[in-house]
């Protein structure tokens, strides 16, 4: 779109026809009377998309809601697998994003261009922190087992098994983030020793951008942790408590039960095979399964379906919006955006909120499930 | 649709015919104030899980989540000044989305997991 102009013809004409109507707008394209006319159609286009996004994802959510009503027991059971504070900060990370892009839409409007790159460089930084936070949620989970249906792990077996170091998975996320980050920081490193203001103004925010996925993988590891350390102690806790023997002797148990399942590959045979046996024998209508029936049997691999189609089609919507803001980001340095032509960023915004709106449904439906 | 579309431009072109630019800047306060509410609502909504509300639950996080998208909707999405042609496009999606999912929950109870053979009936209409 923008390839198709001239970036340099505009912005040093451009400042004084303020206030003096259209037609020196070199962003007005040539079949619309004025800038007003060609701003409303993009409006009713990005309104008309923005619909069929809401009719997308409610298929998801229809999935959600039939799948819920028929196996709330399911739903109760996994939910607790989610780590709520995680969901909780990236909550508030989009909002936060969502605040800072429409306050860009207000410098784009009022012609600041410092502030609108200073705007959608936050609400870019915030973007990756969250695909940060969210990669720590998906290695976690895919280390222990928490897998889409048929290749759910049963959780009883997990419970005292601590895994050392960093999740494979997180170094097959990060390797994106981190070639970004070598590749910007290059460049604005050369940026800066060849004196080009301009292209660093670029570079520096795509930096911090990559920069930021980092920061939210520390967050997120740090919640992570506190997380596990909690649910270690109430462990241990719980068998000390409960069945009144030696804490060491047990947690030797269950190491001993978890050297076993991974040997195998799969749980213990004499263990889990004889209980889920005898449970598909017993004949249980849906929605009375207990918590033990749903582990064991794998069925709340049904809820990490759902939870894993849903947030990772999310999460697809904020790479696609990290890739537009990047563009507007460009544009904004270069000027291009006042307040007769402002659509770009009224229309990325509009779809920055659709993925914020989404997520505030989200965020309750899968991790505040009592 | 185009010519719906370029009634309605021209109509709002129209009624702007003095022209004193078509840009509404959302004053600072009113995005802060949308900011903060959402974050205040998003810890009632972690407040809320925290107590046993049974059933309510859901329902209670999604009057919540309603609360907050409309916050998003009418403030950060400028809905408040958008033209009501646009607002009832947008809108109207949430009313199919409303039958998609009502529909879908109406009889979702009337299906089973498993296919259940039963015996023919004891009375057979008499044969001839």
């Amino acid at each position: 779109m923008s390839a198709t102009l001239d970036p340099s013809t505009h912005s040093g004409e451009h400042h004084d026809d303020h206030g003096h109507g259209h037609g020196h707008n070199p962003f007005l394209a040539h079949h619309f009377d004025d800038p007003e006319q060609q701003f409303d159609s993009g409006k009713l286009g990005m309104w008309l998309f923005l619909v069929t996004e809401v009719l997308f994802f409610s298929g998801m959510f229809c999935a959600y809601a039939l799948y819920r009503s028929l196996h709330p027991e399911v739903f109760e059971f996994a939910s607790q697998f989610l780590n709520e504070k995680l969901g909780a900060f990236n909550t508030g990370v989009l909002l936060f994003s969502s605040l800072s892009m429409a306050w860009g839409v207000r410098c784009a409007q009022m012609r600041q261009r410092t502030g609108l790159v200073v705007c959608l460089a936050i609400t870019l930084g915030c973007a990756t922190i969250f695909l940060g936070v969210k990669a720590i949620e998906y290695s976690h989970k895919w280390d222990i087992g928490l897998l889409p249906a048929g290749m759910y792990l049963p959780q009883h077996l997990h419970l005292t098994e601590h895994h050392e170091g960093l999740s494979r998975w997180l170094y097959v996320f990060s390797a994106i983030p981190a070639a970004c980050v070598l590749g910007f920081g290059a460049w604005y490193g050369l940026a800066l020793a060849q004196g080009k203001k301009a292209s660093a103004e670029i570079a520096g925010p795509f930096l911090t951008t990559a920069l930021c996925y980092f920061v939210g993988v520390g967050i997120g590891m740090f919640f992570q942790a506190q997380e596990d350390a909690e649910l270690r102690a109430a462990a241990a806790h719980s068998q000390v408590g409960d069945h009144e023997v030696d804490h060491a002797h047990e947690v030797a148990d269950a190491k001993a039960m978890a050297a076993d399942q991974s040997a195998h590959g799969e749980p213990a045979p004499g263990h889990a095979n004889a209980e889920t046996h005898t449970m598909a024998s017993k004949d249980f209508a849906p929605g009375e399964a207990t918590d033990d029936e749903v582990d064991q049997k794998g069925r709340a691999g049904l809820f990490f379906s759902i939870y894993y189609c849903m947030t990772g089609v999310h999460a697809i919507h904020i790479i696609g919006g990290i890739l537009v803001l990047g563009w507007l980001l460009v544009r904004a340095t270069k000027n291009h955006f006042n307040e007769e032509y402002f659509g770009p960023v009224d229309y990325v915004g509009l779809y920055w909120h659709i993925v914020d709106l989404i997520w505030i449904y989200l965020f309750p439906l899968l991790y505040l499930i009592k | 649709m185009s010519e719906v579309t370029t009634h309605v431009d021209h109509a709002h072109a129209d009624a702007h015919a003095g022209h004193h630019g078509f840009a509404h800047p959302m004053p600072v306060w009113q995005l802060l104030a949308t900011f903060f509410a959402l974050v205040f609502l998003t810890w009632v909504t972690v407040l809320q899980s925290t107590f046993d509300t049974g059933s309510m639950e859901v329902w209670l996080s999604l009057f919540i989540a309603t609360v907050k998208a409309a916050l998003v909707i009418l403030f950060f999405m400028h809905m408040i000044h958008e033209k009501p042609f646009n607002a009832i496009i947008f809108i109207s999606s949430f009313i199919f989305v409303a039958l998609f999912l009502g529909l879908t929950l109406m009889d979702a109870h009337n299906y089973k997991d498993q296919v259940e053979l039963q015996p023919p009936p004891p009375t057979m209409a008499p044969t001839k």
